[in-house]
């Protein structure tokens, strides 16, 4: 009988099934009103640059010369057309497309860069001073510069524009995982398996990396919102995305003649990129709050 | 102090010798004979030989690093393939339009970014701080370059108050000012965004100290609690962001001169990159990046001075 009611009591006392560290943090995550907002307009860009050819009716180079500069709302092209007789809604669309794999690629190239770095300077001291120096010599140049230096070596393009924005993400993720690899190195269960004898590349990838997951993804989120602002800044410049490509940019700058007679060919495409740009920056916000063990939430 | 600085010294000049040979060498790297670009496309085998000889161009890449750095030392960065004219005398010209504009921009952006910021953690949770923070987040959001359009299409091609672009006219003369007035607000709100942030969260900071409780306790009048006491230890933190916007500021200079058609640096380096003037290019970044790391060590010194508790032992 006894037995029975310790039973039932640990029936009662069943805990529930524990929810795993991603769920969590998305559900803290859409608590923040702005972060829902920012993954609203991350999931309608993602959606515009797949589904690209099937949400739109003419292709992006598509010159219809006698609609040329026709201003928004107009019939058939409800964001007007450029001063080739283009639809900008069709310009905007694929733009979405580039911003957002140039952004993709830029960012996992510089992780990787910056994870190793950040890991090796971190993990062995001995590596720590020459790795961070280089680190620190690349911070040496503010903002642009460096993507600036880099495409001045390898030409204008936008697959150089990937390579100098990839190499420019490198020193930052690279301080910032070092960071947290040195807290995280400290820790008695690291010490546990290295008096186990388990291997050096073992503990950095099994159990150093996974630690150091949180302000990676904070960072590549953020990184996300400087590369699609830096990839469109340097075609702005002419040093990127070339004519006629539909880089958002590329696209303001050459509306940039026409912004007394045709407005919105610098309007519209200069909306776009501060609302993707606005929304990675307020997901890399609620990311790094919900990623925050020390945060507290309204229930 | 004096170790302090000493030291900071020692370091910035190794920092700056390693900025000059990233530099030098990613010039050096680059595809396309200089000797072609200067001679042309109708210039002899036996011309361009002329011309790399001439220009040292046949000696080892390091020998040709320490010709430069020679020629750096004495303040002489070379010769435009393009124009001919010495990148020295091309920077001196030009430097003035680019360090009005940084200082413009950075007066923009420290009065409104430390004043959103201190009242918005003074008014926490109110309407002014919802906007305010959400206004910083979407200033730095904003690509400079287009409000630089945006502001010449409401301001200068609609409302006619202020010049489409350019800075030709003095900074201290109402001309001058008014040319300054669109480039140092585009090029300042992304710094003021910054600004306004780490205000807002360091005020909130100090704000919930013991001292300060303290001092509320003792019945000190609200003004003088956030403006005396608080005020001087969250602006601690400041200082750095703002030190590092400055450098930054200088880098951003870049587009906003292309937007406002301004002879500066940065017009000067984008031109050079176009037309792959290597020398221009070295020089101009080289100078940018020296006044970066120059100003981010003053601005560790300062940091020292302001707050006896930082020890960089």
């Amino acid at each position: 009988m006894a037995s029975e009611i310790v039973t039932e009591q640990q029936v009662k006392m069943k805990p529930k099934k524990k929810e795993s560290q991603v769920v969590q943090v998305f559900r803290k995550l859409i608590k923040n009103k702005l972060a829902v907002f920012g993954l609203m307009i991350i999931t309608l860009q993602l959606l515009m640059a797949i589904f690209a050819p099937f949400i739109v009716a003419y292709e992006p180079d598509e010159q219809i010369l006698e609609a040329t500069e026709l201003p928004i709302a107009s019939e058939g092209h409800w964001l007007g057309t450029d001063n080739y007789g283009r639809d900008m809604w069709t310009r905007l669309v694929y733009g979405a497309r580039i911003s957002l794999v140039v952004g993709i690629i830029s960012v996992v190239i510089g992780l990787a860069g910056g994870i190793t770095l950040g890991l090796l300077a971190g993990y062995y001291k001995r590596l720590d001073g020459i790795i961070m120096r280089f680190v620190d010599l690349l911070f040496a140049f503010p903002g642009i510069l460096l993507a600036m230096l880099i495409i001045a070596m390898l030409g204008t393009s936008i697959v150089n524009v990937v390579i100098a924005i990839s190499i420019w993400s490198i020193p930052g993720c690279a301080r910032i995982v070092r960071g947290s690899v040195l807290s995280v190195k400290k820790q008695e269960y690291i010490l546990a398996m290295k008096s186990l004898g388990a291997k050096d590349s073992r503990i950095i990838i099994k159990h150093i990396l996974p630690n150091c997951a949180a302000p990676i993804i904070v960072f590549a989120t953020m990184r996300m919102a400087t590369t699609i602002l830096s990839t469109s800044a340097l075609s702005f410049l002419g040093l990127g995305a070339q004519p006629p490509s539909p880089e958002w940019g590329a696209m303001i700058s050459a509306g940039q003649d026409y912004m007394w007679t045709s407005p919105h060919m610098t309007i519209v495409p200069g909306i776009a990129i501060m609302l993707v740009v606005f929304a990675f920056n307020v997901v890399g916000d609620g990311l790094r709050d919900a990623l925050d063990p020390n945060m507290e939430y309204p229930e | 102090m004096l170790g302090l600085i000493v030291r900071r010294f020692f370091q910035l000049l190794i920092l700056l010798i390693g900025i000059s040979l990233i530099v030098f060498m990613s010039m050096h790297l680059a595809p396309g004979d200089p000797a072609a670009i200067i001679g042309g496309p109708t210039a002899s085998e036996s011309d361009m030989e002329a011309i790399r000889e001439d220009l040292g161009l046949n000696k080892p890449v390091l020998v040709q690093y320490f010709d430069y750095m020679k020629g750096v030392v004495q303040g002489d960065l070379g010769y435009s393939y393009q124009t001919n004219q010495a990148v020295t005398a091309a920077i001196i010209t030009r430097f003035p339009n680019t360090f009005n504009l940084a200082i413009a921009s950075m007066i923009v952006a420290v009065v409104i970014g430390v004043i959103a910021g201190i009242i918005s953690a003074i008014k926490q949770n109110s309407w002014f701080d919802l906007s305010s923070t959400t206004i910083a987040l979407a200033g730095i959001s904003i690509p400079n370059f287009w409000l630089g359009s945006m502001l010449i299409l409401v301001f200068s091609v609609t409302l006619g108050w202020l010049p489409v672009g350019g800075l030709n006219a003095p900074f201290y003369t109402l001309e001058g000012m008014k040319q300054l007035i669109l480039p140092a607000i585009t090029l300042g709100t992304a710094s003021a965004a910054m600004i306004a942030r780490m205000s807002r969260s360091t005020m909130l900071e100090v704000v919930r100290s013991d001292y300060i409780r303290t001092a509320r306790a003792k019945g000190v009048k609200e003004k003088s609690v956030i403006w005396l006491h608080a005020l001087r230890n969250a602006m601690i933190p400041v200082i750095t962001v703002i030190g590092v916007n400055f450098g930054s500021l200088l880098g951003g200079t870049i587009i906003t001169e292309q937007v406002f058609a301004i002879n500066g640096i940065g017009r000067l380096m984008i031109d050079g990159i176009a037309s792959r003037d290597f020398p221009v290019v070295q020089g101009t970044v080289l100078l940018v990046a020296a006044l970066f790391v120059i100003v981010n060590l003053i601005v560790d010194i300062v940091y020292a001075m302001v707050d006896p508790r930082i020890s960089y032992e």
